[in-house]
C-alpha cells in the first residue's frame, strides 16, 4: 500500500489489468468510470507538477536538468520518475476498483464484512446504505420534479449562486424529513424482529470458502508481504534508479 | 425519543446513503470552475448533531468511501478518514444540541457552529493533508492547499445547509412540553 518500488508497481499493474480481463467485464460497460479516472489521474498530477515542480529531487537526493520550461518550471529527471511512479500507482488501482465494484453483491459484501471481523451491526449499516441509494435516488428525482410543477426554475447555469442554493435548498428539506421519517420505520420494524437481540448473527447470502477464495487470500499475502520486503531493500518507499 | 442502538444502526444506513446520493449527483457548480459545493458536509453537520459522534463518523466514512468508489479512481483513504474525523467531531455536540426534543435557538445556532468549524478545520487542514503525504507521498505545499480550499468551502455550506436543517427540523418536531393542559 504504501511502497513506491517501480518494478513492483509495474508488476502489480500488470496484474490489474489481467484481473480486468479475466473478470470479463465489458469494455463499454465501465469505460464511463474509466475516463473519470483517467481524467482525475491526469489532473492530480498536474497539480503535483505546479504546486511542486521538483519534488522527486527531495526524494531521490540528486538532480539531472533535461530542459528548462519556464520561471521555477525545470524539466527534472528525477521528477518525472516519480510522478511515473504516480501514474503507476493508478494503474494499479483503478482496474481492482472497477472489477470490484462491478462484480460484489451488495448483501454479499456486507456478510463479508461481517465475517472478516466487523460488527454486525456496521455490515448491516454499509448493507443498508447501498439498498437505500436507489430508493433516495429516486425520491429526489420526485421531489425535483414536484418543485418544478410548482414554478421552480431549474435552469441552472443562467442563475446566481444564491438562487442555485435556494433551489437545492427547497429540494433537500422535503427529502431529509422523509428520510427522518423512513428511518423511524425501518427501526421499528428491525426491532420488531429483534434486531440488535443477539451478539451475532447469521446471514442468508453468507458463502462457504472455496478453493478459489483460499488463493486469492494466500496470492494477497504475499503481495502485501512483497511490498514490506521491498520497503525493507530500498531503504524507504523509493526505489532509487539514480545513485 | 428514546434512542435505541438500531435507530443508530438505520441512521448511519440511510445517513450514507443520503451522503452519497447528495455528494454524488447533487453537485451545485460553484464560480470557481471545477469545484462543487458539497451540500453533504451540511447534511452531515445535521445527522451528526442529531444522531452522535458514532453515527456521524460512520455515515461520514462510510458515504464518502462509497462516493469514491463510484467515480473509480479507488478509496482516497486520506480524505475518508479526514470526512469521518469531522463527522465524529460535529457529533460531539449532539448532547448539547438535544435535536429531537428542544428549540434550536441563537445559543444552539452558536454551538453548533463551533463545532462544525472546529471538526471541519482538524479534517481538512490536519488530518487529510497529513495522510496524504503519509499514504501517497504527495508534496506538502499541494495537499496542504488542497485541504486549506476544502475546508472553507465545506464550512461555509456547512454553516448554511446544516443551521437551516437543523431548524427545519426542530421546527417540524414537537418540542418537548409543548402541550399545554386546556384552562
Amino acid at each position: 500500500m504504501t511502497t513506491f518500488d517501480t518494478r513492483l508497481l509495474a508488476v502489480l499493474a500488470v496484474l490489474a489489468f489481467v484481473v480486468m480481463g479475466l473478470s470479463r467485464i465489458r469494455v463499454s460497460e465501465v469505460k464511463v468510470l474509466f475516463w473519470f479516472s483517467f481524467v482525475f489521474m491526469v489532473l492530480n498530477n498536474l497539480l503535483i507538477f505546479l504546486f511542486s515542480p521538483e519534488h522527486g529531487v527531495s526524494i531521490y537526493g540528486t538532480r539531472h536538468e533535461i530542459a528548462h520550461l519556464f520561471l521555477r518550471y525545470n524539466l527534472v529527471q528525477e521528477q518525472l520518475f516519480y510522478q511515473l511512479n504516480v501514474v503507476l500507482k493508478y494503474l494499479a488501482t483503478f482496474p481492482v476498483v472497477i472489477v470490484f465494484v462491478s462484480t460484489t453483491n451488495p448483501s454479499e459484501f456486507a456478510s463479508a464484512l461481517n465475517r472478516i471481523g466487523v460488527s454486525y451491526r456496521i455490515a448491516y449499516s454499509v448493507s443498508l446504505a447501498l439498498r437505500y441509494i436507489p430508493d433516495i435516488q429516486r425520491e429526489y428525482h420526485e421531489i425535483s420534479i414536484a418543485q418544478q410543477a410548482r414554478g421552480l426554475e431549474m435552469a441552472s447555469r443562467k442563475q446566481s449562486l444564491f438562487k442555485r442554493l435556494r433551489n437545492a435548498a427547497s429540494m433537500l428539506f422535503p427529502l431529509i424529513i422523509s428520510s427522518m421519517n423512513r428511518i423511524e420505520v425501518i427501526a421499528n420494524a428491525m426491532e420488531l424482529r429483534g434486531f440488535g437481540k443477539e451478539k451475532r448473527r447469521t446471514w442468508y447470502s453468507a458463502r462457504p470458502f472455496r478453493v478459489a477464495d483460499y488463493a486469492s487470500i494466500i496470492i494477497c499475502v504475499l503481495m502485501l508481504a512483497a511490498s514490506i520486503l521491498m520497503n525493507v531493500l530500498n531503504g524507504g518507499r523509493y526505489f532509487n534508479p539514480f545513485v | 425519543m428514546k434512542k435505541s442502538p438500531v435507530i443508530t444502526v438505520v441512521a448511519i444506513g440511510i445517513g450514507a446513503a443520503l451522503f452519497f446520493v447528495l455528494g454524488r449527483f447533487v453537485a451545485i457548480p460553484s464560480p470557481v470552475p471545477n469545484t462543487n459545493i458539497s451540500l453533504q458536509y451540511g447534511l452531515l453537520g445535521f445527522m451528526a448533531g442529531l444522531f452522535g459522534p458514532v453515527a456521524g463518523l460512520l455515515i461520514a466514512f462510510i458515504g464518502h468511501a462509497l462516493i469514491d468508489f463510484s467515480y473509480g479512481w479507488g478509496i482516497w483513504w486520506s480524505w475518508v478518514i479526514a470526512s469521518g474525523v469531522a463527522g465524529c467531531i460535529m457529533g460531539l455536540a449532539a448532547k448539547k444540541l438535544a435535536l429531537s426534543s428542544d428549540k434550536f435557538g441563537k445559543d444552539k445556532i452558536i454551538t453548533f457552529n463551533i463545532f462544525q468549524v472546529v471538526a471541519n478545520l482538524v479534517a481538512w487542514a490536519v488530518i487529510a493533508p497529513v495522510f496524504d503525504i503519509l499514504i501517497y507521498a504527495e508534496p506538502a505545499n499541494k495537499v496542504f492547499t488542497q485541504g486549506l480550499v476544502a475546508g472553507a468551502s465545506n464550512i461555509v455550506t456547512t454553516a448554511i445547509v446544516g443551521t437551516l436543517l437543523c431548524f427545519a427540523y426542530t421546527k417540524a418536531r414537537p418540542a418537548a412540553g409543548s402541550l399545554k393542559k386546556e384552562g
